[in-house]
């Protein structure tokens, strides 16, 4: 009985121990985040003062307002949502009927089909990114948001991947039951399919709208008009510009809405995408 | 494991034969070429996508690796003087030599996570939160956290050195010293990182079946036996998945050596594969140059994947 309640004592302390080990990387964590968004309301005084200001004596929202006017952040916001909407809708739909297909119909070379699409995840973006560049050079899509586009349309192989491994679980039967009864193929995608899927393409689809929306390499390649850059791209030139003027609040401020959107969505989805995450790292 | 409950198949598994029984009667026949039309129409886009961005591409690059080329006007065949090339060009192998050297941050990073995960793994107050925000840098852009640390690493006013100044230390001009630019990219990329390798370890340790730790218990063991022969040898698939991932990703590092060291650093000390790669190809248009280090850069990261595949086969059976 008393070792008993010795042990449990014990265990309460080591959990207070790790508790305070775990709120003070927490606190490394989020510091940095917060000390961001802490600057973009300080005034240019604040920032270098010493010691430094954590809580700025009258917050600056200005600064935001400020930001929208005078650069380019609002074209970049847009920008991004175009890119990020278009291939993660347009590439999920042609991501599902593929996975489809590999998964639960018959078709000719279908192994070799998939294998081969898997090899393509073997060459790194780096090494295609050249030849890419000069191909899109060449019709004229430079500085438009299409290179961006255009390709990750097609369909994203991993994502592939994933829902033909998701739909390996469903029965064939209930395929050929639905073929019995006369069901077209693209009613059993759309009506049976699709709906068996659709925990599964939720998650892959909002990881794709992340790393998209947070895609830097491919949009410095193509686009050089403010106007029609990324934001990631408009926030890393206003780094630059306005470093020189040693207009730190601002830059921040542009950061600070760079990274809002997805962690919005991160806060609302935050268990999907948390499984999800685990699924794959595990699973894969 | 978590319950959304994707199948239980592990790697890339070669798919079932269709072992969907034929419908009997003469109609199959026809109804089977018909459902291959509709499926071939189906995987269509990814095929076609397949050829002509990554397949028609990488032939061209391993072409235009061997040829003296501005990206613009003719091609000149030179066979393998960019290879050979390559053997003395400092620049490269520093760059080479940088990319590397960030993985450091590899191991280090995986050990700290996974204590964290263990740390997690107890039934405390305020798990969620801390799970949350541990995840926060992850999810967040690269180009906002690189702008972040650039003006955190800030000699003079950057959070880190004050922080520093607070238990008396000094610290460099992290970004501007030779000897300090590559650490500070690794510690960034260590408390980016962070987060997503936690989670992985945190989901392999909860499907640990707890009667092998009472079993281990009921043997005398401690939690330091405990930990080295149960919990190492059960997170190791994820450790081989991170540790893999890892090095892809690292190899291809760009973004935040792009925008914290704009020029590659003091002394080429930070710039990256990709970083030089790049500088070669969209700033001095050599493009022949720069399409064979690309090559290299992609050999190597092929052979990593490679190795994945091979023993990603071999450790599914200690997944399930």
């Amino acid at each position: 009985m008393t070792k008993d309640l010795s042990r449990r004592a014990r265990s309460r302390i080591t959990d207070s121990a790790v508790w305070v080990v775990l709120a003070a990387g927490a606190v490394f964590m989020i510091a940095p985040l917060v000390w961001m968004f802490s600057t973009s309301l300080k005034t240019k005084l604040e920032v270098f003062a010493l010691p430094p200001v954590w809580i700025p004596e009258l917050p600056q929202w200005d600064t935001y307002v400020r930001m929208w006017q005078d650069s380019y952040v609002l074209d970049g916001f847009k920008n991004s949502l175009v890119v990020s909407l278009t291939v993660t809708i347009i590439g999920t739909f042609t991501c599902s009927l593929a996975a489809f297909a590999l998964a639960k119909m018959r078709l000719p070379f279908r192994n070799a089909i998939f294998i081969g699409l898997l090899t393509g995840i073997m060459i790194p973006f780096p090494t295609l990114m050249i030849p890419q560049f000069v191909i899109f050079a060449k019709i004229g899509w430079v500085d438009t948001l299409l290179p961006l586009i255009v390709p990750a349309i097609f369909g994203n192989i991993v994502m592939i991947f994933f829902l033909r491994q998701y739909l390996t679980s469903v029965p064939d039967s209930l395929v050929e039951a639905a073929k019995i009864d006369g069901a077209s193929y693209w009613q059993i995608f759309w009506r049976m399919i699709m709906p068996i899927i659709r925990p599964a393409v939720a998650a892959q689809f909002i990881l794709w709208f992340m790393a998209v929306w947070n895609d830097y390499l491919a949009p410095i390649l193509y686009l050089n008009t403010p106007e029609r850059q990324t934001l990631q791209v408009v926030i890393a030139n206003m780094n630059v510009q306005y470093a020189t003027q040693r207009d730190y609040p601002l830059i921040m401020a542009a950061s600070v809405v760079a990274l809002l959107p997805i962690l919005v969505v991160f806060l609302v989805f935050q268990r999907q995408i948390i499984e999800s995450v685990a699924l794959t790292g595990t699973k894969g | 494991m978590t319950s959304t409950a994707a199948p239980a198949t592990t790697g890339p598994r070669t798919p079932v034969p269709t072992s969907a029984p034929a419908t009997p009667g003469g109609g199959s026949k026809r109804l089977h070429r018909s459902e291959k039309k509709w499926a071939l129409a189906f995987v269509a886009a990814p095929v076609v996508g397949y050829l002509l961005f990554i397949a028609y591409p990488t032939g061209f690059a391993l072409y235009a690796s061997l040829t003296r080329w501005n990206g613009l006007g003719p091609m000149q065949f030179i066979g393998l003087e960019n290879y050979a090339n390559l053997l003395h060009d400092e620049r490269f192998q520093q760059s080479l030599f940088n990319t590397f050297f960030y993985m450091i941050g590899i191991p280090i990073g995986l050990a700290l996570s996974l204590a964290l995960a263990i740390a997690m793994n107890r039934k405390i107050m305020g798990l969620t939160a801390f799970r949350t925000i541990y995840y926060i840098p992850v999810i967040s852009s690269l180009a906002a956290i690189a702008i972040l640390w650039q003006w955190a690493y800030n000699g003079d006013f950057g959070l880190v050195n004050q922080f520093l100044g607070f238990f008396g230390i000094e610290g460099p001009n992290w970004l501007s010293d030779a000897s300090w630019s590559k650490p500070a990219i690794i510690i960034m990329a260590v408390w980016k990182g962070l987060g997503y390798s936690m989670l992985l370890y945190l989901a392999a340790i909860q499907s640990v079946p707890r009667s092998l730790y009472e079993a281990a218990e009921l043997d005398g063991a401690g939690s330091w036996s405990k930990f080295r022969a149960i919990t190492l040898p059960m997170v190791q698939p994820v450790t081989f998945f991170l540790v893999v991932t890892n090095i892809i990703a690292g190899a291809m590092i760009f973004t935040e050596i792009n925008i914290m060291t704009p020029t590659g650093g003091p002394e080429y000390s930070t710039a990256s594969a990709v970083f030089h790669i790049w500088k070669q190809a969209f700033q001095y248009r050599q493009m022949g140059y720069a399409t064979a280090m690309a090559v290299v850069l992609g050999i190597l990261i092929l052979i990593i994947t490679l190795i994945q595949f091979r023993l990603n086969k071999r450790s599914s059976f200690v997944i399930d």
